[in-house]
């Protein structure tokens, strides 16, 4: 990767940013800490990664992308309108009466969105049947999913990696969002999940792990992906909740609270500045 | 007397499978562990490329069918009634129902029929459960017949299909020659105005002995066939709420929340009429053969007989 293409990156990271401050804040609610520590994957997944077209959402041999961990949607809306699927004004509607972008996302009101997920535990097992389908309709598509690290406290995400082992599914890569925290606290002390690249390697996956704000380990990571051949690939990344905004940084209580108007203005603030350092530096 | 030929609707799933599976290339099945008991093992074996066991993980199983559907496959997701709807309920509601996707859910041992296995496997709460998910069709064929063309009009119909069969042998009473299936469309069997008696699944026939044994009282009973239990045929059950003043509802499913309160819901706003539901009371069933059981439950004749004398 080019330093020039890092610093692109980057910089879209930080409009990605932007749009959740700006969407949680109009919707007085959503997920912003959970938004951002997915924030860089989210960037270099929609830039790097996926093959789509965001003029045709819909064509039909895209890879896939599932947001297991759906709650993080003001992330993923913000990815996709800065990255042409929609307008960016529209993530202001977000969660309000008649528009699209529901709190949760939906697959059959969002350009872009591959399934309607929210529910925590069930996409795992949505995007594990797309890539199980894929293979079966040998057609050359690549399923991903993010998970979070409290959301593999779920039964069913563990079914859905069994079934992904044993069907050797290795167009399937699961990528789980470690930021240590969710609604009630500390991961580690309401339900520890770790050691989670153990369970994934017993489990028969192919398990990289990575700093998940750095663009050259995602690169690595999804090199090795496309390189492994006859199990699935899990990307356990690393994270800061909350990164971008002071004040959200690794907080707890950031997981599900809107910013009010000052704290917007703060937040805002804050990734102006940061972008106008990433543009400077260009 | 001849043997009337009895046909459990689960061994009409299997064989369905196979059918459509000869014609559509997009068709694939999933089971939990329960391929032999499903009897999808008959698609298994003739299509194994396109039957996925999922190991007993229905949660999963359910919503994995979602994301093939997502891929343009028609997936057709097997288990017993009781994991299908009653586990499996929320991977069904929002993974399937709430995105409208084109899955299958073929869910057989519904009922108390399952006899032996007891209250554990005998759902009583499916048609519940999947009525009130919007969008969700919810059929219960009543013979092997029937059973055969709801499977096909199931794959037939874009969207989630929710499709109840039983694990025992039931008698075979329609004629594969002259019958039509359409979703949503009620059935009338026999000529009457004194009572309707409405049925769906296995009651349908004890429905038609019921109504046999009413007509040598001298009571003429009209039998309707309800295998779409949602969307509701409303035009079928308003006509006969208006020509016979009397309903009895009949069901292998709890009285909460199957069809006798979707008949009831309907007759009490549109035409208010006298009725009682015949159907598994507030209560858990336990092991036993079937048919004793059904028996002892009420799910018999001789009970609608005397229900329908009673009020």
């Amino acid at each position: 990767m080019t330093n020039q293409e890092r610093q692109q990156l980057a910089v879209f990271a930080c409009h990605v940013r932007m749009g959740v401050i700006e969407g949680t804040h109009a919707a007085k609610a959503g997920h912003p800490g959970g938004s951002l520590s997915a924030a860089d994957m989210f960037t270099y997944l929609y830039n790097k990664e996926l093959r789509i077209d965001p003029k045709n959402p819909k064509w039909a041999d895209r890879d896939r992308f599932v947001l297991s961990k759906g709650h993080t949607a003001p992330g993923l809306y913000s990815t996709l309108a800065n990255r042409g699927f929609f307008p960016v004004e529209d993530l202001k509607t977000l969660r309000q009466i008649g528009s699209y972008l529901q709190g949760h996302p939906n697959m059959n009101t969002v350009p872009g969105v591959d399934m309607s997920t929210g529910s925590l535990g069930q996409g795992v097992s949505v995007a594990a049947g797309m890539a199980k389908a894929a293979k079966f309709q040998q057609r050359d598509v690549n399923v991903y999913t993010l998970l979070g690290d409290g959301e593999i406290a779920e039964g069913e995400v563990w079914e859905a990696f069994l079934f992904a082992a044993h069907y050797k599914l290795d167009n399937f890569c699961a990528i789980i969002d470690l930021n240590g925290l969710q609604i009630d606290g500390p991961t580690a002390k309401v339900m520890n999940t770790a050691p989670v690249s153990d369970k994934m390697a017993a489990f028969g996956f192919n398990v990289i792990e990575i700093d998940g704000h750095s663009f050259d380990e995602m690169e690595a990571a999804f090199a090795n992906f496309k390189a492994c051949e006859g199990k699935p690939t899990a990307i356990l990344m690393k994270t800061t909740k909350g990164k971008g905004v002071s004040y959200m940084t690794n907080s707890v209580d950031w997981h599900g609270k809107a910013p009010n108007d000052a704290e917007y203005e703060v937040a805002m603030n804050e990734l102006r500045a940061q972008l106008a350092e990433l543009e400077a530096a260009q | 007397m001849s043997e009337v030929k009895k046909i459990a609707t689960r061994e009409s799933y299997g064989k369905a499978l196979v059918e459509l599976g000869q014609e559509h290339d997009n068709i694939v099945v999933l089971d939990a562990d329960l391929a032999a008991a499903t009897k999808t093992s008959t698609f298994r074996k003739a299509f194994p490329e396109r039957h996925f066991d999922c190991g007993i993980a229905e949660c999963n199983m359910v919503a994995a069918a979602a994301g093939m559907a997502t891929m343009g496959l028609v997936p057709f997701a097997s288990t017993f009634a009781m994991f299908a709807a009653g586990r499996a309920f929320e991977q069904v509601r929002n993974s399937i129902g709430y995105p409208q996707l084109n899955v299958k859910i073929g869910a057989t041992h519904g009922g108390i029929s399952v006899g032996e296995d007891g209250a554990s496997h005998q759902c009583c709460e499916d048609f519940a459960l999947m009525r009130s998910i919007p969008g969700m069709v919810v059929l219960c064929p009543s013979d092997d017949v029937e059973a055969r063309a709801a499977v096909k009009a199931a794959y037939a119909h874009e969207g989630p299909v929710y499709l109840r069969f039983g694990r025992l042998a039931i008698p075979v009473f329609h004629d594969e020659e002259t019958f039509k299936f359409e979703i949503g469309k009620g059935e009338q069997l026999t000529e009457g105005n004194d009572v309707a008696i409405i049925a769906t699944g296995l009651m349908v026939d004890e429905a038609m002995k019921a109504a046999a044994m009413l007509k040598e009282e001298g009571i003429a009973a009209r039998v309707i066939n309800i295998c779409t239990i949602k969307p509701l045929d409303e035009e079928i059950v308003l006509k006969a709420a208006k020509e016979c003043g009397k309903v009895v509802t009949c069901e292998e499913h709890s009285i909460i929340g199957g069809l006798g309160e979707a008949v009831a819901a309907l007759l009490s706003e549109q035409c208010p009429t006298k009725m009682r539901r015949v159907g598994v009371n507030d209560e858990f069933g336990h092991s036993g053969p079937a048919w004793p059981l059904l028996k002892q439950f009420g799910l018999s004749a001789e009970h609608i007989v005397e229900v329908v004398k009673s009020f």
